[in-house]
């Protein structure tokens, strides 16, 4: 017992030792305060979920939860108040719904192009032209689809749409999305090897089909993925909505009419000087966590899709 | 042999065709979001510049539209840009360096601080208008509608993208560097200090004013933290009340506008000056990313 212990002692004695000589207080204390800063990210998202949740419950305190979730009126802020979610949600539907008929097409085009087709040249001047459209304030296009594309460009096609309209503010929130459609699409038809491709031409197939039955559908996760955070981002996109949209709550989905979207409310509720504790006040937290959990559960689905074509081909 | 030699030759004329015509839809496709950028870069510039002078620049702003300037905003603008830097830049790269350079990724508690930065990237904006109007504002800092908490607010906004930028950059630097600095027996943090952050800070540069540029151009969550759309003054502190370019805009574009006073100029005026400092910041990013880039 004694001997096999001294023999282990000298064994280590013997080889030269890995560790510090002596333990770096500095080293886990920087440690530590780097652990410090990643955690503020949790405790965004910790803020952000208490900050609703709190609000949240003493409006509901106040609103019987069946009346917010199945009522078709939503008027809370006058007399007789009523607080039916369910005109916010269809602005918020048919304002998303218009700009993912303009994102999809022209982003998931966009990027077929740029991943198969584009010559490098040409693909050095596109790419930054479409990350330019991305870095445009969301309040300039608010403006544009107020004051060029309703008067210039719908009312100018004959369309008999008022001042403010969803179509104007779908179509613009819409271009806005391309370039997150395009370039996490790319990105997905990118990472298909070229074998497959080579396989394609081998057995005689065109350029046309090697695009489309090879390629799309083998980055189909990565454009699933770009399709949903599109619609995520469509559905939190505020500013064009509230400038060009009209802030009118309205059931249905005649997209010639004003709408109001559930961020479009929040904007406009808390542009006004409301009180702490106030029904109004509540309410914007109300549906603020309405937004965040359906913006939630859409931003968790696209990094799962993405995570699937990332595994398959990296 | 007529099977196989159409086989082997060329592709019939039909083929072809459709081969072109799907290559032209995509080209109009792209045009089409071409164009509209440019369609919307010459509108804001026709309708900018006849209001866009020094005396625009250096006037508060007035209910009368002829008078009326954005000095306080751009000068609200210029002071959160920079709570919101000197928030971004340690936090956005201690959260990188501890991502590539200590988390164990089997961990998941490692896992769910990168899951977390993913979804936070993509909460809608108007969503940390509400953080910051509960914590920040009202609630238990109780800053007030400041210029410090308008600052924080974006700050937490766009610190996902910094942290992201940031991990790249670390990520590029070749492990071979880190093992010749352990290996003449520096520690893990000066071997991070002394080599990997000097390398990587053209990448983390770039990736701090690409965040400041979305920032800069940040409405609606300012518009929850109560961002004054009214003030005839310029912030001289952190506590001070502020207001912001992209706020003056909308106020601008949301003003009722009659033939005495029409505030939409002003509102394009003040989009043409927005969109000049962001194409200042994305050329010095872009000089810095070509000036500085270093293969290894």
């Amino acid at each position: 017992m004694e001997a096999a212990s001294t023999a282990t002692a000298q064994g280590r004695a013997e080889a030269p030792s890995l560790r510090a000589a002596r333990r770096r207080w500095g080293e886990g204390l920087i440690r530590a305060l780097l652990v410090l800063a990643a955690l503020i990210s949790i405790l965004t998202t910790t803020g952000i979920v208490l900050s609703l949740v709190r609000e949240t419950v003493l409006f509901f305190q106040e609103v019987p939860i069946g009346d917010y979730l199945f009522g078709t009126k939503w008027t809370p802020l006058f007399e007789p108040a009523s607080f039916g979610v369910l005109p916010l949600i269809s602005g918020t539907l048919l304002i998303t719904g218009i700009g993912m008929l303009v994102a999809i097409p022209l982003g998931i085009a966009a990027a077929i192009y740029l991943a198969e087709y584009a010559r490098p040249g040409v693909r050095k001047v596109i790419k930054p032209v479409l990350e330019l459209l991305a870095g445009v304030p969301t309040i300039v296009f608010g403006y544009f689809a107020l004051t060029f594309f309703t008067p210039q460009i719908l009312q100018g096609l004959g369309l008999d749409v008022g001042v403010f309209n969803a179509l104007s503010a779908g179509i613009i929130v819409g271009f806005l999305i391309v370039p997150t459609v395009a370039s996490i699409s790319e990105d997905a038809m990118s990472a298909v090897p070229a074998s497959l491709r080579e396989g394609a031409f081998g057995l005689g197939a065109s350029k046309l089909q090697v695009t489309l039955r090879v390629v799309f559908p083998a980055a189909l996760s990565g454009i699933v993925a770009s399709i949903v955070l599109g619609i995520s981002r469509a559905v939190g996109e505020t500013m064009v909505v509230l400038v060009a949209a009209g802030l009118v709550p309205y059931l249905g989905l005649d997209p010639r009419e004003p709408a109001e979207t559930m961020t479009a409310f929040i904007g406009a509720t808390a542009k006004g000087d409301i009180s702490t504790g106030s029904i109004a006040y509540k309410t914007i937290f109300a549906v603020g966590t309405t937004l965040f959990v359906i913006t939630l559960i859409m931003n968790l689905i696209s990094i799962r899709f993405v995570r699937k074509y990332r595994q398959v081909y990296e | 042999m007529s099977a196989h030699g159409q086989a082997i030759g060329r592709a019939d004329p039909k083929r072809r065709a459709k081969d072109r015509g799907f290559l032209a839809l995509l080209i109009v496709c792209v045009g089409i979001s071409v164009a509209l950028l440019g369609v919307l870069l010459v509108d804001i510039v026709t309708d900018g510049i006849p209001r866009l002078n020094f005396d625009f620049i250096t006037s508060f702003s007035s209910i009368n539209a002829d008078q009326s300037g954005i000095q306080a905003a751009f000068w609200g603008t210029i002071w959160l840009m920079g709570v919101c830097a000197l928030f971004i830049v340690p936090v956005g790269v201690a959260t990188a360096v501890y991502l590539e350079e200590y988390a164990d990724e089997t961990r998941w508690y490692n896992r769910l601080i990168e899951l977390n930065i993913q979804n936070l990237a993509a909460v809608p904006s108007i969503v940390y208008g509400i953080l910051g109007l509960a914590f920040l504002v009202r609630g238990p800092l109780s800053l007030g509608p400041t210029v410090l908490a308008g600052g924080l607010t974006l700050g937490l906004l766009v610190l996902p993208v910094v942290i992201i930028a940031a991990r790249e950059a670390i990520r590029a630097v070749p492990p071979s560097i880190r093992e010749g600095s352990m290996a003449l027996g520096a520690t893990q943090w000066q071997t991070i200090w002394k080599q990997v952050l000097p390398a990587s800070i053209p990448g983390i540069a770039t990736g701090v004013i690409l965040a400041l540029s979305r920032a800069i151009g940040e409405t609606a969550p300012l518009i929850v933290v109560g961002a004054a759309t009214f003030i005839a003054f310029n912030p001289d502190g952190l506590d001070s009340f502020f207001t912001a370019m992209p706020i003056q805009i909308f106020d601008w574009i949301s003003r009722p506008s009659n033939d005495v006073n029409d505030y939409l100029p002003l509102a394009a005026a003040g989009i043409l000056l927005l969109m000049i400092m962001l194409l200042l910041m994305n050329s010095i990013a872009i000089w810095l990313r070509n000036r500085y880039e270093q293969k290894w």
